[in-house]
């Protein structure tokens, strides 16, 4: 399937045309409100929260977070952000209850610090991979973004943000960016393998009830299957052994036995333990 | 936009982050329109802790409101429904439909038309 994201930037493509096709589509609609669902379940609310919604578009997943039922913790009030002017409308059209922005999610997040209990993002991020100028790159785009969605979460607060990566390049620059700005983050996939897979990038912001990692946030759902990338890191690391005799970290070893002693030792670099070129 | 919103909203441009004047941003010939909206006496409470009372305080003022009481409602003061209910009338039910929000800081103005802020900035700013 051809992607618009390789068509046109997001306030081109979306126009008037496009955004009233988008939001009148009964097959959109039920993806978008199964993923929203879908979203909420993973953010588990318990109380009427202050919500942001990245990439609102015509309001569709923002009109499902001022629906929810009382006794399910709702209804949530939200300021939902999107780049194309013609979503808005169309949002405006509908009148949807939540505060709307015209604003670029790659500019970052103009709120102040600890503003929002959670936030949600509905197939709008992978937009973030794409530069449309040469002033400004995927990556910087994507830091200011994590970097200002960090701040202007409540500790405690999290993210859930569905995406539609190109590749597996685009699926880790994203992880990636989300957690050098300082996230806990996982990646739920629901229906992996197959042709409607889809990805929900989880994001926690620490110093709230939610105890030991990121993996706790799906304790107590049903269907869902844990796969722990760092405990295999851990393991292969662990398989390796002592360090054998002759390699670096044998030798650093060495080093600071002799500088403990009071010898004098060559400083370590990365060139320590390394083989010399063969000379002519 | 809400009162609420405008409550948190800090100027977009790299510069302001880390000036207290581009909070809050203030208000030029704002339109004001009310939209009737259910009340939620627990969204109020929790939302409460986190509003910035003085910048609440300024805010009305450019709005024309009368002023608020002098420190934010707190303890058994919410257990008044009155209160809350006032409360839930300024934020969430007012709306800024038209005008202008210019940072204190760095003079910047973002358009509001029909209740949508426009904070696209040109890229030498962000």
């Amino acid at each position: 399937m051809s992607r618009p994201e390789d068509i046109l930037p997001p306030d081109l493509f979306y126009n008037d045309n496009e955004s009233r096709k988008y939001t009148k589509s009964s097959r959109i609609r039920n993806i978008q409100a199964s993923m929203t669902s879908r979203a909420l379940e993973l953010l588990d609310l318990k109380s009427p929260s202050f919500i942001l919604d990245l990439g609102c578009g015509s309001g569709l997943s923002g009109e499902m977070l001022s629906e929810v039922a009382e006794e399910e913790g709702g209804p949530h009030t939200w300021v939902g952000m999107d780049i194309s002017p013609s979503m808005l409308d169309v949002a405006l059209q509908r009148e949807v209850e939540g505060d709307l922005f015209l604003a670029d999610i790659g500019q970052g997040v103009p709120f102040r610090p600890g503003t929002f209990d959670a936030a949600i993002s509905i197939s709008a991020i992978q937009w973030l991979c794409n530069a449309e100028s040469s002033d400004v790159s995927p990556e910087g785009r994507l830091r200011r973004f994590f970097e200002g969605l960090y701040a202007s979460l409540r500790r405690g607060g999290r993210a859930v943000c569905q995406f539609y990566p190109k590749n597996d390049v685009q699926r880790s620059m994203i992880s990636g960016a989300a957690i050098k700005a300082g996230f806990g983050a996982g990646i739920l996939e629901d229906d992996p393998g197959t042709k409607s897979s889809k990805l929900y990038l989880v994001l926690t912001v620490g110093g709230g009830g939610l105890t030991g990692d990121i993996t706790g946030v799906v304790n107590g759902m049903d269907d869902v299957n844990v796969l722990d990338a760092r405990r295999k890191a851990a393991e292969i690391n662990h398989a390796r052994g002592p360090p054998r005799k002759g390699d670096k970290a044998w030798i650093l070893n060495k080093k600071e036995q002799m500088a403990k002693k009071g010898k004098v030792v060559k400083a370590s670099s990365k060139y320590t333990g390394r083989k010399r070129r063969i000379a002519f | 936009m809400k009162v609420i919103t405008a409550n948190f909203v800090t100027c977009a441009v790299k510069d302001c982050k880390t000036s207290p004047a581009s909070f809050p941003l203030h208000f030029n010939d704002a339109e004001l329109e009310q939209q009737e909206l259910d009340f939620q006496p627990e969204f109020i409470r929790n939302i409460l802790p986190r509003i910035d009372w003085d910048a609440l305080r300024t805010i009305s003022n450019e709005l024309g409101f009368p002023s608020l009481p002098e420190s934010k409602p707190e303890g058994e003061a919410l257990d008044n429904e009155q209160t809350l209910k006032d409360l839930h009338r300024l934020l969430l039910e007012t709306h800024v439909t038209e005008g202008k929000l210019t940072c204190g800081n760095c003079g910047h103005s973002y358009m509001i038309k029909e209740g949508i802020a426009n904070f696209l900035l040109p890229s030498h700013l962000v």
